[in-house]
């Protein structure tokens, strides 16, 4: 207990900082190195944030599905915690997802939203994880909220490759009128392919300081209700 | 006798989200007991009779029934409950509920039993109509009936002589020192000192989730006074 | 797995006798379908008959699929079951299956009437829109029972339920949508092939999952 007490503001101090660091280089990669797509310009900039906050969501989705998963095998607050921490924080960059993309899409494909697969998932994987919130929420006074919310975690991952399949097949008969542009954002210089790297990077390490907060946020809510309870048990 | 107990409870504790309703009961109850729990109510008597039954799992400690953590099927064919509700299907007649239980329990000879036990709480006439037309009375005598109908080692009721009335009260404190004295063991849950005292080998108070008493076989008047004593010191 | 037969023959006495869940879903059914059709241009409505029948399908069945549940509330007999000395897991089996044949024989009412009302050529080939049919059902039941099991315990459990599974039935909507579109637009159904595939994974996958997760589910 003591060695974790030690440990923990050491990291707790040098992620905000290296988060921080790595974002002010994502930002200059993003605005000044590298150099302009050829056919989108300027707007192909915004791939960078919106591809690396898609792989953050993915990520906090996988996390809460394999901390729910252990939730539900041996039944450890500290897993629930975790899935509800993964959640919170997924949602944030898969909502980032879903604003970059449209400020993306309008300049280029004249239109704020298309039907394009990924974006499809993204808004049907969005849905998933608000109702894994809207549930929580609804019920907070319900102690089997938890395993329920962990099935649901579980379960939406599961859904995941047949969403992204059944989305793929859906969009190969309804072809777009609208000329996707190539799908990889249109890398094909080391420049771009340097600053999607530090991109990510930043994200990855926003993603784990955000998870560390919104974690010991409700490690630390418990704790208060804890403390409450002893409190009105001594005073009774 | 550590080999012989039906239900070993070591600090076990219950809490329904943030409601403790059980603390730290370490319990022993050996095979032949009888055992009758007093207590107010909300005391935490039920709950205590659906975690003998295996209905939930503690929130923490050590239960162990027949010798085993988490009751699976074999252990649950062990245990009958008799709970405040009668677990009967208001529109299968009588007959009907009784051989679906006796059928879930692959007893060998459902039908037959089924007979048997019908005549037992005097229902034969009634074994025909659906429970939704039942007296309370007589659901309660079908309910004795649903619990029982397996032979079960282990007898958990929760406040069984609720709603009947002095005969059929008489005619259940009856059946259940013959329960006692054929070897079964019986934990009975009740507000009625003299009816459980009647019935029962040991006696416990339970009082804000913890067992306040557990003093052999007392008179009704050490049951009352000890009763009087512990309820009122936690209410001054 | 007599366990599981043994609940669905209870739950199927219980429906026979009280006929709540089938008559009330088929006239939804109806209803639903009605609505749609004065929504739209009835002439050119046996073109949108298969994106038509699952949206009622659907929501119709959300409607009906907590019945299997909301029958073991009544005196508690849920945990009565419980009690028993079964694995949990048939309880979700028996609840799985008396939710297909009740949504089944609803849904071959909407397909006839489809093809009554809509004038859908649904009966154009009569074994393959039963095969889609019946893969679209048993992802549906599968899904919904699940589900079904955790919104009955909660208090917003009508709004709860169709939450909790519309956004993860999205793949099942598309696939069964398409290939009902080809079946019934006189295709083989090689040529509905893919739709059909991920109709089936779907089917495996959320029956197993339920079936394995069931225990941790009703565990308090």
């Amino acid at each position: 207990m003591s060695a974790r007490q030690a440990s923990a503001p050491v990291i707790d101090r040098v992620l905000p900082i290296a988060a921080t660091v790595v974002m002010l280089a994502a930002i200059w990669c993003v605005f000044v190195y590298v150099p302009n797509e050829r056919l989108q310009g300027a707007p192909q900039r915004i791939f960078y944030f919106h591809v690396s906050s898609a792989w953050a969501a993915f990520l906090g989705f996988f996390v809460a599905a394999g901390a729910s998963g252990l939730f539900l095998w041996r039944g450890r607050v500290e897993d629930d915690r975790m899935a509800m921490a993964a959640v919170e924080v997924g949602m944030l960059f898969c909502t980032m997802v879903l604003v970059t993309g449209p400020i993306w899409a309008r300049p280029i494909w004249g239109a704020w939203w298309t039907w394009d697969p990924r974006l499809t998932m993204t808004v049907i994987l969005w849905t998933i994880y608000a109702v894994y919130l809207v549930l929580r929420s609804s019920a907070r006074d319900d102690p089997q909220i938890a395993r329920y919310a962990a099935v649901l975690a579980v379960i939406g991952v599961l859904d995941v490759p047949l969403i992204q399949v059944s989305v793929r097949l859906w969009r190969g008969m309804h072809p777009s009128v609208l000329s996707a542009p190539a799908n990889t954002g249109g890398i094909e210089d080391p420049r771009m392919v340097a600053g999607l790297v530090v991109t990510t990077i930043a994200f990855m390490l926003l993603f784990v300081w955000l998870l560390r907060l919104c974690y010991e946020s409700l490690r630390l809510r418990d704790e208060l209700h804890r403390l409450e309870d002893r409190a009105r048990e001594l005073i009774r | 006798m550590s080999g012989a107990a039906v239900i070993a409870a070591a600090d076990v504790s219950k809490a329904f989200g943030r409601s403790v309703v059980l603390r730290d009961v370490t319990l022993r109850i050996g095979v032949g007991e009888a055992v009758a729990v007093f207590g107010p109510n909300g005391a935490g008597k039920s709950t205590m009779l659906r975690l003998f039954a295996g209905l939930m799992a503690p929130s923490g400690g050590r239960l162990r029934t027949f010798g085993v953590a988490g009751p699976d099927a074999t252990v649950r064919r062990r245990i009958g409950l008799v709970a405040h509700q009668s677990f009967l299907y208001p529109d299968l007649t009588a007959r009907e509920n009784l051989l679906f239980y006796a059928r879930m329990f692959d007893l060998p000879d459902a039908v037959e039993r089924v007979r048997l036990w019908l005549d037992r709480v005097a229902l034969a006439e009634a074994g025909a109509r659906p429970v939704r037309l039942f007296s309370r009375g007589m659901e309660q005598r079908l309910a004795l009936a649903r619990a029982l109908i397996h032979d079960p080692a282990l007898v958990l009721l929760d406040e069984p002589w609720t709603g009947l009335d002095a005969a059929s009260a008489d005619w259940l404190a009856e059946r259940l020192c013959e329960l006692r004295d054929r070897g079964r063991t019986v934990v009975v849950a009740t507000h009625d000192f003299e009816r459980g005292l009647g019935v029962a080998t040991r006696a416990l108070i339970v009082h804000r989730g913890r067992v306040a008493w557990d003093g052999g076989l007392p008179t009704v008047a050490t049951l009352e006074e000890a009763y009087r004593r512990i309820t009122e010191a936690a209410a001054a | 797995m007599s366990a599981a037969w043994r609940i669905l023959h209870k739950d199927l006495v219980l429906e026979l006798r009280t006929r709540e869940a089938l008559s009330g879903l088929i006239v939804l059914m109806l209803l639903i379908l009605l609505t749609f059709t004065f929504a739209m241009d009835p002439e050119g409505a046996g073109e949108a008959a298969p994106a038509v029948q699952w949206v009622t399908f659907v929501f119709a069945g959300l409607m009906a699929i907590q019945r299997a549940f909301l029958l073991e509330r009544e005196n508690g007999a849920w945990y009565g079951l419980l009690l028993c000395p079964i694995d949990r897991g048939a309880i979700f089996v028996a609840k799985m299956a008396s939710n297909v044949i009740v949504l089944g024989l609803a849904q071959l009412v909407l397909v006839a009437l489809l093809a009554l009302l809509l004038g859908a050529p649904a009966l154009a080939a009569p074994a393959a829109v039963l095969l889609v049919n019946f893969l679209g059902l048993i992802g549906f039941a599968a899904l919904a029972t699940l589900f079904a099991a955790i919104s009955v315990r909660l208090r917003a459990r009508e709004m709860m339920l169709p939450l909790l599974v519309l956004p993860l039935l999205v793949p099942l909507v598309i696939c069964a949508v398409e290939a009902s579109r080809v079946v019934m637009n006189g295709g083989s159904l090689a040529s509905a092939g893919a739709w059909l595939r991920v109709l089936a994974t779907f089917d495996v996958i959320f029956s197993v999952a339920g079936w394995m997760i069931f225990e941790q589910l009703v565990q308090e």
